[in-house]
């Protein structure tokens, strides 16, 4: 009789001691760890994982511990549906955070707004947050802003007439439709529009075409992958003159040691985390994209790319906005993140607004000029 | 513009030469497309970046690059083409597929998904040339196109093993009748043309760079190319990549770049309704 006593206080005493350890605190991710997107969800899932570990190591958030679900939509928008759908409604998880790709996160939108749950994606077009949904917020920069950071400094050159070069990809395709939207605007006018098929192997057709129109005083080329390096090579081979430019999206050493001597000279727009070592001290996101920096290469031993930032951000707004709510409850948490002022990110400074779900401007990009191979900052 | 438009066309159709050249070893001796063709051409590529970024000298990467292709290709005829070679050629030709797709995984695994680069061998001053210009690394393509095809047309009417192709590709029984080794003749075309792919993939890694994935269009352009030259003739493969070459160059520069691969296709469908065979393809005996 007496031990089984004793074993039922026990037994009590557990369950008491149970209750009182505060539940988890529930992040939900769906990523394109693997697949033709891998590039972007791979750091993306890492930087997950460590800034969870990270901050369950200092306690957690609101004394509560952090738990992360992630799940591998390759990709897939469909993939990506059934898993966001799982996360709402099986892990019952208190936030999301994902979509590596804008497929996979206007998949998920429609869960999301459903739900009433906070949803801070990481991919990178403008329709996720034009026009505004209650629910979903993201964190990369445009390839708008991208275009608008370029044209900003072709004006500061003089230059009024660009042509226009860009690929068949998807990125591709959509920042050469965003520049064209948007070069009017600048007092840019293009005077040539030319593109590229995927897999081409000599562009000097097309360069030939822009050197020939009358008025070009810069080229832009949006494109991603080894076009633009062979652009670049093509571009030097017929020794045109007027300045080039590229997109963000070949923002990476890859790029200049591809194009070699003939990317000497080449202007693009960057995001700071690409140039930590480079920032001077004074600039307000060194200290962010420094730690960043040092937190991801020391622990997989593999150069950081933007794609991995873009989560840490999404990481952090979200624990930011849990933190000046003081509880998960959903509706709070979304009016925090809406409410975010000033929070400095490895993407930029963010200062979300009722219409901005994003709260990214042009300062988030950096001008560079390649010089001597290497990345120097536009003043 | 139009002397920069013929060079360029002129460097694109030296590639999809180049390519569209290792078609016809394997359509000759098995009437099979090997649509793996395109995969030689980026181990050639991403094998010799690889061992050139290991300090090897560049000759010696190419030549080792060209080995391992080889090697590839016979061991792709051994394992899968060769175990189901009384199949119909749809089905061999669904098996390059699946190769292709297995081997673009591999080379994600044993290199990686990076882009790489290979010095070009004639370094990179551009040629000028009546106002327009010409990078030496063509003038490379070009000349090895040319003693290919020489050599493969010594191949197949003067020696043995390319006669007994030929003989294979003609009527496979009365060749194995006449004490023709049906599985080696296999091998050797394999070999053989992933050793052509794999050399056309070096040349072109200066030029393009390469990836693991660039064999998918390099493939499909070099196919085109074989098809509209005369599928079988190593001349046909190679006045076919530069006229495709030739196509698609002037259609960026004259009418639109956004339309140059509809323009180059839609040449080869014309050309395909009135030309079936070719440019320079035999018309096929039928048989009564």
């Amino acid at each position: 009789m007496f031990p089984r006593i004793v074993l039922a206080a026990l037994a009590l005493a557990l369950s008491a001691a149970l209750q009182a350890q505060p539940q988890p605190i529930r992040v939900g991710a769906f990523l394109s760890v693997t697949g033709p997107a891998a590039f972007l969800g791979d750091p993306e899932q890492k930087t997950l994982e460590l800034y969870v570990e990270k901050l369950n190591a200092a306690g957690g958030v609101l004394g509560r511990r952090l738990e992360l679900v992630v799940y591998d939509s390759a990709g897939d928008a469909e993939k990506a549906r059934g898993y966001v759908k799982r996360l709402i409604e099986q892990d019952k998880v208190d936030l999301l955070v994902g979509g590596s790709t804008t497929g996979e996160t206007m998949a998920a939108v429609p869960l999301a707004e459903a739900a009433g749950i906070p949803f801070v994606s990481l991919a990178g077009a403008v329709v996720i947050i034009e026009p505004v949904k209650k629910w979903v917020f993201k964190t990369p920069h445009t390839d708008r802003m991208a275009c608008e950071k370029i044209f900003v400094d072709m004006r500061a050159r003089g230059v009024a007439q660009a042509a226009l070069i860009s690929g068949a990809g998807g990125f591709d395709r959509s920042m050469r439709a965003e520049c064209l939207k948007v070069a009017g605007k600048h007092g840019v006018q293009i005077v040539a529009d030319e593109t590229y098929g995927a897999g081409d192997t000599d562009m000097t057709a097309q360069l030939a075409k822009i050197k020939g129109t009358a008025g070009v005083q810069a080229v832009l080329n949006a494109g991603f992958g080894q076009g633009p390096a062979i652009v670049t090579k093509n571009y030097r081979q017929l020794g045109i003159s007027a300045p080039l430019y590229q997109s963000h999206g070949v923002a990476s050493k890859q790029y200049v040691s591809l194009a070699g001597d003939a990317a000497e000279g080449v202007r693009l727009p960057a995001a700071a985390l690409l140039v930590a070592d480079t920032l001077p001290d004074a600039d307000p996101q060194k200290k962010v994209v420094s730690a960043y920096k040092r937190d991801y290469e020391g622990r997989f031993k593999q150069d950081v790319s933007t794609f991995g930032g873009h989560a840490y951000d999404g990481l952090m707004l979200a624990v930011e906005a849990i933190r000046r709510a003081g509880s998960t409850e959903k509706a709070k948490v979304r009016d925090a993140l809406e409410a975010t002022r000033g929070y400095v990110g490895t993407g930029g400074v963010v200062n979300m607004s009722a219409h901005d779900h994003m709260g990214l401007d042009l300062s988030a990009f950096r001008m560079l000029e390649v010089r001597k191979g290497d990345w120097t900052l536009v003043k | 513009m139009i002397e920069q438009y013929l060079l360029s066309g002129v460097t694109t159709g030296a590639i999809y030469a180049l390519v569209a050249l290792g078609f016809t070893i394997i359509y000759n001796a098995s009437h099979v497309i090997n649509f793996a063709q395109g995969e030689f051409v980026m181990i050639g590529g991403m094998a010799s970046a690889a061992f050139f970024e290991a300090g090897i000298p560049l000759p010696a990467a190419v030549a080792l690059s060209i080995a391992t292709a080889t090697l590839v290709g016979v061991l792709l005829e051994k394992l899968a083409v060769g175990p189901a070679r009384e199949a119909s050629v749809v089905t061999l030709i669904i098996i390059t597929i699946g190769a292709s797709i297995l081997l673009r995984g591999l080379a994600t695994l044993v290199w990686d998904k990076k882009i790489h680069r290979v010095p070009a061998f004639s370094g990179e001053t551009p040629i000028a040339l009546g106002g327009a210009t010409l990078l030496p690394q063509v003038l490379w393509v070009l000349g090895v196109s040319a003693v290919a095809v020489a050599l493969l047309a010594w191949f197949f009417r003067r020696t043995l093993t390319g006669k007994a192709i030929l003989a294979v590709s003609h009527n496979r029984l009365a060749a194995r009748l006449m004490g023709i080794s049906v599985r080696r003749v296999l091998a050797v075309s394999f070999g053989l043309s992933a050793a052509l792919g794999a050399l056309a993939g070096v040349l072109i890694a200066p030029i393009a760079f390469t990836s693991w994935d660039v064999g998918v269009m390099l493939g499909l352009k070099g196919f085109a190319a074989a098809i509209l030259g005369g599928l079988g003739s190593s001349a046909g493969a190679v006045l076919g990549g530069l006229a495709l070459g030739l196509i698609e160059a002037l259609g960026a520069g004259y009418l639109s770049s956004a339309y140059k691969d509809v323009f180059a296709f839609l040449i080869i469908v014309a050309a395909l309704v009135f030309l079936p065979n070719g440019l320079l393809g035999r018309r096929a005996a039928e048989r009564v």
